[in-house]
């Protein structure tokens, strides 16, 4: 399976200057990309449009050459940066898991969540125990690709290093294709195949 | 030591220390007990203990009958705990088919397509731009007067606030994350719907449906009182204020005296129900 970003322009409306222009990406399945860049640089925005959160103003995003579908289970899944803004205050843990399906013990055991956990609302939870629900959300059978923006950012380095590490492993034997954004250029390079400089992209 | 004395008078101060939110449950729940035993009441006052008895007319309020006694010889007392009760039937059911109405509305404009948005909101503008009095006397005329055109016209009037807070609510949860990380799991909007920002509205529906509760037992009295309401054999703090009014200038003042201010004071006693539950449910609007 092959996910690309073919010649995407971006911006809000027509009033606000380009966000993005003419950025080309492709990811295989299995492949594991890093995307850097300043802050502002857009890169948030692309990976919203790959998810098919945001619609580009022009070039098209594809998944085998064909558009993401709109309705019903999608294969590309967006992991956000503040894990207590992605899960409902009102629902209990255990409703969080079951939404995508995956209340099941071998996929709590792998990301390290504890029995305990389920009967909490996320405000009683720290923001890397609720990050490790956002991943296991994500991680459903229909899951080919994984969009992680600063999934790790707000986490404390021991946290960082456990979930990055259940993730990879999940990755790896799932044969995902993984595309982060991070400003932690080590991080970067522990984890990915292949880095993209936004900079490099976007300029003209 | 300073902060161990002002601890030990802070003791001293009240044996019964309660905290706010303690406080507030008791008020919600003697407020509460007060307009149930008002409602009870009435329902166990019969037509024998409001019979007209004329070796007792006109008399001013005495211990024997302390809200007085009318021309026709009825106890004011019973006549006005029996109307309040008629009207807190009224109010519970014309605003609870109200707030249904508001949440119904608000969920399918914040939801809906742009053009149905639209459209309500017209609706809404439209019904908060007549005059209120005014719509309310037609829609209960139209509805053939009587206790069924009362409360049709009171639900039918009461719905546009809440609507719109309603829908505003609903918009600000539809752009949250969550919302967007279900409808990418599969889900569709009415799964959406029913199970993410449904129980987000719970709040505002029950604040919403008690504060609705004065205005509906204000404008059914009101509506009463100028003859469009309930009907003159009903007994009802409507019928019982306008029959006073033949009576106000021969100076029998308590016959509209203590049933107006019954009225007022169940007015607000639900408003109050309404605050506290507020101040109960949502804490932040406590410091408003």
């Amino acid at each position: 399976m092959l996910l690309e970003a073919k010649n995407i322009s971006f911006r809000y409306n027509e009033r606000t200057p380009w966000i993005l222009q003419n950025v080309n990406i492709s990811i295989e399945k299995g492949e594991r990309v890093g995307l850097v860049g300043p802050s502002g640089y857009g890169k948030s925005t692309l990976l919203k449009l790959m998810a098919g959160y945001l619609k580009p103003a022009s070039g098209e995003i594809l998944l085998d050459g064909q558009s993401l579908p709109e309705k019903g289970v999608c294969p590309v899944q967006l992991i956000y940066q503040h894990p207590e803004k992605a899960i409902n205050p009102r629902w209990k843990m255990k409703k969080v898991l079951q939404e995508s399906g995956m209340f099941r013990e071998e996929v709590m055991e792998a990301l390290g969540i504890e029995k305990e956990w389920l009967g909490r609302y996320p405000r009683e939870l720290s923001g890397g125990e609720l990050q490790r629900f956002c991943v296991a959300r994500s991680l459903f059978a229909g899951t080919h690709f994984l969009l992680a923006d600063e999934m790790s950012t707000m986490l404390d380095v021991i946290t960082q290093a456990q979930i990055w590490g259940l993730m990879m492993k999940e990755v790896e034997e799932r044969h995902l294709g993984l595309l982060m954004v991070t400003h932690n250029h080590a991080l970067a390079d522990q984890v990915c195949d292949r880095i993209i400089d936004l900079r490099s992209q976007n300029l003209k | 030591m300073e902060s161990k004395n002002a601890e030990n008078t802070g003791k001293k101060a009240g044996i019964l220390r309660i905290n706010r939110r303690t406080g507030t449950i008791i008020t919600f729940i003697i407020i509460a007990a007060v307009l149930v035993s008002i409602y009870l009441a009435g329902i166990f006052i019969n037509e024998e203990m409001i019979r007209a008895d004329f070796s007792q007319k006109g008399l001013k309020p005495s211990w024997e009958h302390p809200f007085g006694t009318d021309m026709l010889g009825r106890d004011m007392l019973l006549r006005t705990i029996k109307g309040m009760s008629t009207s807190i039937i009224v109010g519970t059911v014309a605003s609870s088919v109200s707030a249904v109405i508001a949440l119904f509305v608000g969920v399918v404009a914040a939801t809906g397509s742009a053009g149905l948005d639209h459209f309500i909101n017209w609706l809404i503008d439209l019904v908060m731009g007549i005059p209120h009095t005014v719509l309310l006397i037609l829609i209960a005329f139209a509805c053939g007067k009587g206790l069924k055109g009362v409360l049709i016209g009171v639900a039918v009037t009461h719905w546009t606030g809440l609507a719109r807070l309603i829908r505003s609510e609903v918009l600000q949860i539809r752009s949250q994350q969550y919302i967007e990380v279900s409808r990418k799991l599969g889900y569709d909007s009415r799964w959406i719907t029913v199970n993410h920002i449904l129980p987000h509205m719970i709040p505002q529906f029950l604040i919403g449906l008690i504060l609705m509760f004065p205005h509906a037992i204000m404008h059914e009295s009101s509506l009463t009182f100028l003859g469009f309401g309930l009907s003159p054999e009903q007994p009802a703090v409507g019928i019982i204020l306008s029959e006073s009014m033949k009576y106000l200038s021969t100076g029998m003042w308590w016959l509209a005296f203590f049933p107006g201010l019954t009225l007022a004071v169940i007015v607000l006693l639900f408003d109050r129900l309404g605050e506290n539950l507020k101040k109960l449910v949502d804490p932040y609007s406590a410091h408003e």
